[in-house]
């Protein structure tokens, strides 16, 4: 027995474990769990073991869900969905507020389940990850209570497959959930594997409050039942989880039609100069790659910190190191908990040996692990070389890398020096620095002197192959709803591309006339220097370059070096659309004879003046938002361009089309690579010369004639394009979006429509050419 | 019970030249303090033994004081009984304990004498206010006089209150060579300096301030009067104590905090004990280098020590008044 007298000796702080009796009172009387669906759980099936990673003790048994389970779950929803989405936004906001009130009343049943389950410690659980899955819950009640004047036409998707990772199960679940529900859909839910408790915890709030059957499905199981959801018959798959299963999704959901949004890996980094508070920095870190075992897609994994200050820095990280306790995630004074599944630690270790190998060095705290359970020593690497294996690949354990840099220049090209765009954090004293270097990195949140700050009213989620789509705000409410679109309207069948000559055909008599392509801001000869014969009506139009991949490929390049575009400002962009609309005036009889020649409407000149106005008009007002999350903070939501997009026009209104596609993108401060309508180039070839007497810059539009569908997949495949628009066949958007899966841009796989009528253009389209970049400023002196 | 053997051969800060370089640059990002100070209560849970452990230390660690206009030698006298018996006998046979004792008395310097007498043979030191307590806008001359006069009274200990007008117009070099006269003529008896932060108002300030003080030979810096506006808080204690970290780095010398003011409670007291030992380490939770300006905390700790060694929820009409 521990003496008072002993303890004011040596002042140790004492076990202080969280009790578990509640918890495993009710997982034993559940003993083995089937599935929630249509209201119910259903008996078990064939079931598997979930473990408590910190003894490795069997917690329950769960149920692997079978297609059949899906089908059964996507059923109920599909059946509860129409009532639900009938319900008044109020009915709904008082479903949802019922459950954030019955969560705040479970909150440390939850926190302690999660802790079993998941193995995180209890503080965090209990601090962090239950007060925000309340908070998400009564956010969006108010969406519930606000959406038909919010957004107004909007309408819920239908039914939605969610996925979940086991990082952080009730929350993830809550981020899936609570937009779903208050935008009117019904979902089916898949937690992960590992850590499936809290949910099925969730189903049984969902049941105490009396939520309508149906409307929350939960099936539990592994990777298959992850597939099949993704397979069933549902109208949007929200997943959250590695890049790699990311990539399969987008992939089997090619073509569907199944709205698609994604929340991947990352490697983000944390950004410490010289001017910053280094103690403020180092505590940054424990909150970052130290959090939650470092079992974090957002932590703060890779450390760049300025040479002026590099020694004082990891000096000052090391001692903080050794303050940290490792140990029973239930006991109020652990800091790092364990490591969520013996196989992920085993993950841990590899890469870390390997980075070893290549050179990194590691320091760890030398703390005591326990004899059992799946634990790591936190730490960190130095000594790190960009072609190491651990400056790319997401450890995802409680392991950063920690790199110098010279110049802010070199820390903004560190930090873009990867494949992901999750989050960064960024520490300066220096408001100026924080949001200069804010805007310049490539990530989806920024956090300027903090890390790891979430809220409901924020929106959450990547770049690149940190995915697409965001949770949480006005943003995250978005991704589950939609507007009516236009109806599709057949095109016309691309012609054929011949390449040989067509003799017999005299085109219009006068000077012969030769079209090029766009790139770079000159016009160019194809490179495998064919063309192909435009005809309408039998009738010859001319010869047009037969773009190929080359083609493309310098077109992409072109469009990255015309970078200034993005940082014009909305100013600047609408004087040149207004310019271009302007000129293209001064020579619309020209253009409308042209399209008339070719059997198109001239009147889509007119149109086409107008649209470039409207974007002209948008382009320095579609702007971001100051979203009210915690008291002291500004978080601003910035829409910001996609950088270089590919955009495949319709094969029909080859000047309107072109037009309500490009202007958008190129008003949003996009470069695009564009492929015009095949059977009728010239519309747009012919607009070159409009291009360069309207201060274009060069760049900014690129076009590349010649085989839509090749182009189109060439742009798909190309890692450098991080956002594809393809308006035409059904077959074609299937290859465009599964095609994209390599860097997993954004896709937008439209058909073509009325291009004179109201669906043609539109905030929607602005949306679609903008990722939204929140930037959390804490402040105070 | 057994004073522990590393206690109290703390060599003693002479102080070093001024050197603004140490401070003037310095980076505190404020919500990353709060941030800090937020959470660390609830990264850091003691229970049962533990918790009585850290309670009792606390009262170790506790300058039991009276400062009030109203003060008279039997009251005064009255405080040092408490500070010589802190615990009912019963609580303390409960503990295992057979002696505690709070870390000073601090009174005004008129009742330092009464102090002395009340506390003889106890051992423990009597603390005075001193320089103008505690707005310390009277002329130096007469500051240094007070120390010099609550010295000779018989105390060991002196907490000085600094010029607030010179660290707010940023005079590091006036406020340098005040604190260091002060420290002169405090002589042999150790130095704490009131910083006053809640008029200091930023935490650049207070880490400033903080590092003159220091370097102008204190041997102990302290938050507030429990006059201001705002007194001890979290934040503040924490920049004081990385501050004081950072001096330490530089000279090899450990200074002594003591947050004051505005602590009531003993969860107040385990919170800063917290903060000493993740910042600051083992050391730092001794008389020797922390100290709690408080009064009305005892009352607390007592309450709670009490429901540990009995299992019943105390009255503080049963313990005896401080």
């Amino acid at each position: 027995m521990a003496l008072v007298k002993d303890i004011l000796i040596t002042m140790e702080y004492g076990p202080a474990p969280e009790a578990a009796g509640e918890v495993l009172a009710w997982l034993k009387a559940r003993g083995r769990f089937g599935h929630f669906i249509n209201g119910t759980f259903t008996a078990p099936g064939k079931t598997f073991v979930t473990d408590n990673p910190a003894t490795g003790e069997k917690l329950a048994e769960v149920t692997q869900g079978t297609k059949a389970d899906i089908a059964a779950a996507v059923a109920a929803a599909r059946a509860a969905q129409p009532a639900w989405a009938a319900l008044p936004g109020h009915e709904r906001a008082k479903w949802l507020y019922a459950i954030a009130r019955h969560i705040q009343k479970r909150e440390r049943f939850l926190a302690v389940l999660e802790v079993l389950d998941n193995g995180k410690p209890i503080r965090e659980a209990r601090d962090i990850d239950v007060p925000l899955v309340a908070r998400h819950f009564y956010h969006h009640a108010g969406w519930a209570e606000m959406l038909a004047d919010e957004f107004p036409g909007a309408q819920a998707l239908g039914v939605c497959g969610q996925i979940i990772p086991w990082n952080f199960p009730l929350l993830m679940l809550a981020w899936k959930i609570a937009p779903a529900l208050a935008a009117g859909n019904t979902v089916v839910l898949k937690p992960a594997e590992y850590t499936p408790l809290t949910a099925l915890a969730f189903a049984e709030i969902c049941a105490e409050v009396g939520l309508p059957a149906g409307v929350v499905n939960i099936v539990t199981g592994d990777g298959e039942t992850g597939a099949a959801l993704v397979a069933a018959k549902v109208d949007k798959i929200a997943f959250t989880g590695s890049t790699e299963v990311g990539r399969l999704i987008r992939r089997a959901t090619a073509g569907t039609g199944k709205k698609l949004t994604l929340e991947l890996g990352g490697k983000s980094p944390f950004i410490v100069f010289a001017d910053a508070d280094l103690d403020a920095a180092v505590e940054g870190v424990v909150d970052a790659i130290w959090f939650n075992q470092g079992q974090v897609c957002c932590a703060g994994s890779r450390i760049l910190v300025a040479e002026a200050v590099e020694a004082d820095f990891t000096a000052r990280l090391t001692a903080r190191l050794a303050k940290l306790r490792l140990g029973d995630p239930l006991d109020k004074c652990t800091d790092v908990g364990a490591i969520v599944h013996p196989v992920q630690l085993a993950r841990i270790r590899d890469l870390v040996t390997a980075g070893q190998a290549a050179g990194a060095r590691l320091v760890q705290a030398e703390c005591q692990l326990p004899a059992k359970g799946s634990f790591y020593a936190p730490g960190f690497m130095t000594h790190v070389a960009p072609a190491n294996p651990v400056a790319s690949e997401e450890i995802f354990g409680p392991v950063a890398t920690l790199t110098s840099f010279r110049t802010l220049d070199e820390a903004v090209e560190l930090a873009n020096n990867t494949r992901y765009g999750l989050a960064a954090s960024i520490w300066t004293e220096n408001i100026s620095l924080a949001l200069d270097i804010a805007a310049r990195v490539r990530a989806g949140v920024v956090w300027v002197n903090a890390t790891n700050l979430f809220d409901a009213a924020a929106g959450f989620g990547g770049m690149r192959e940190s995915g697409f789509g965001r949770e949480g705000g006005r943003e995250g409410l978005a991704e589950y709803l939609h507007l009516p679109e236009p109806k599709p309207q057949a095109e016309a069948a691309p012609g054929r591309l011949d390449a040989a000559p067509v003799p017999g055909a005299p085109a219009a008599a006068g000077i012969d006339r030769t079209a090029k392509l766009y790139i770079g801001g000159a016009q160019k000869r194809p490179d495998g220097g064919y063309s192909y014969a435009v005809s309408a009506g039998g009738k010859p139009l001319g010869l047009a370059p037969l773009g190929n991949r080359k083609d493309i490929r310098n077109a992409v390049e072109a469009a990255h070096k015309a970078a200034g575009w993005g940082k014009a400002t909305g100013h600047n962009r609408a004087q040149v659309l207004y310019y271009i609309a302007e000129n293209l005036s001064a020579r619309a009889p020209e253009f409308a004879a042209r399209l008339t020649e070719a059997g198109a409407d001239g009147g889509e000149v007119e149109a086409a003046i107008r649209r470039l106005f409207y974007y002209a008009a948008q382009a320095d007002k579609y702007d971001g938002a100051v979203h009210a999350t915690k008291s002291a903070h500004v978080t601003l939501a910035m829409p910001e361009p996609f950088g270089v997009m590919g955009i495949a026009c319709p094969n029909a209104a080859p000047l309107l089309g072109f037009i309500s596609l490009v202007a958008p993108a190129i008003a949003m401060g996009n470069r695009v690579v564009v492929v015009p309508a095949q059977s009728m180039p010239f519309a747009v070839t012919d607009l070159y010369q409009v291009f360069d007497t309207s201060d274009l810059p060069g760049g900014v539009v690129n076009i590349v004639t010649g085989p839509r569908d090749e182009l189109a997949k060439t742009l798909a495949q190309h890692d450098d394009v991080a956002a594809l628009w393809y308006c035409g066949s059904p077959e074609g958007g299937a290859m465009v979006e599964a095609e994209s899966a390599g860097n997993l841009k954004a896709t937008w796989t439209l058909r073509n429509r009325d291009w004179q009528g109201p669906g043609a253009q539109g905030r929607s389209f602005l949306a679609r050419a903008t990722q939204v970049k929140n930037i959390w400023v804490p402040y105070g002196e | 019970m057994t004073p522990d053997a590393t206690t109290d051969t703390i060599p003693r800060n002479p102080g070093v030249p001024l050197a603004p370089d140490w401070f003037e640059r310095i980076a505190v990002n404020t919500p990353a303090a709060e941030r800090r100070a937020a959470s660390l209560a609830g990264r850091r849970s003691l229970k049962k033994e533990w918790q009585a452990a850290w309670l009792v230390n606390a009262i170790r660690c506790m300058d039991l004081t009276t400062l009030a206009g109203d003060d008279t030698p039997d009251r005064v006298a009255r405080l040092c009984a408490k500070a010589r018996r802190p615990l009912a006998d019963h609580i303390l046979a409960g503990l295992g304990l057979d002696d505690v004792h709070t870390g000073a008395v601090c009174v005004y310097p008129t009742m330092v004498a009464p102090a002395v007498a009340a506390l003889a043979g106890s051992g423990i030191p009597v603390a005075s206010v001193a320089t103008g307590f505690p707005a310390g806008l009277m002329p130096l001359r007469l500051r240094l006089a007070e120390i010099r006069y609550a010295v000779g009274e018989g105390a060991s200990e002196i907490d000085i209150v600094i010029n607030r007008a010179l660290a707010l117009r940023g005079d590091w070099a006036a406020l340098h060579d005040e604190i260091a006269a002060m420290r002169e003529a405090a002589g042999a008896a150790h130095m704490k300096a009131i910083l006053a932060t809640g008029e200091l108002r930023t935490l650049r300030n207070v880490y400033k301030a903080s590092m003159v003080a220091m370097q102008a030979g204190a041997d102990f810096i302290k938050t507030s009067t429990g006059k201001e506006g705002v007194n001890a808080t979290l934040p503040v204690s924490l920049i004081m104590a990385r501050a004081l970290r950072d001096y330490g780095a530089r000279t090899g010398f450990k200074i002594g905090f003591k947050p004051a003011g505005g602590m009531k409670t003993a969860k107040d007291a385990l919170a800063w004990q917290v903060l000493m030992m993740e910042e600051l380490g083992r050391d730092w939770l001794r008389p020797s280098l922390f100290r709690l300006g408080a009064s009305s905390m005892l009352a607390d700790i007592e309450r709670q020590l009490e429901h540990f060694v009995t299992g019943r929820y105390a009255s503080s009409s049963r313990h005896a008044l401080a």
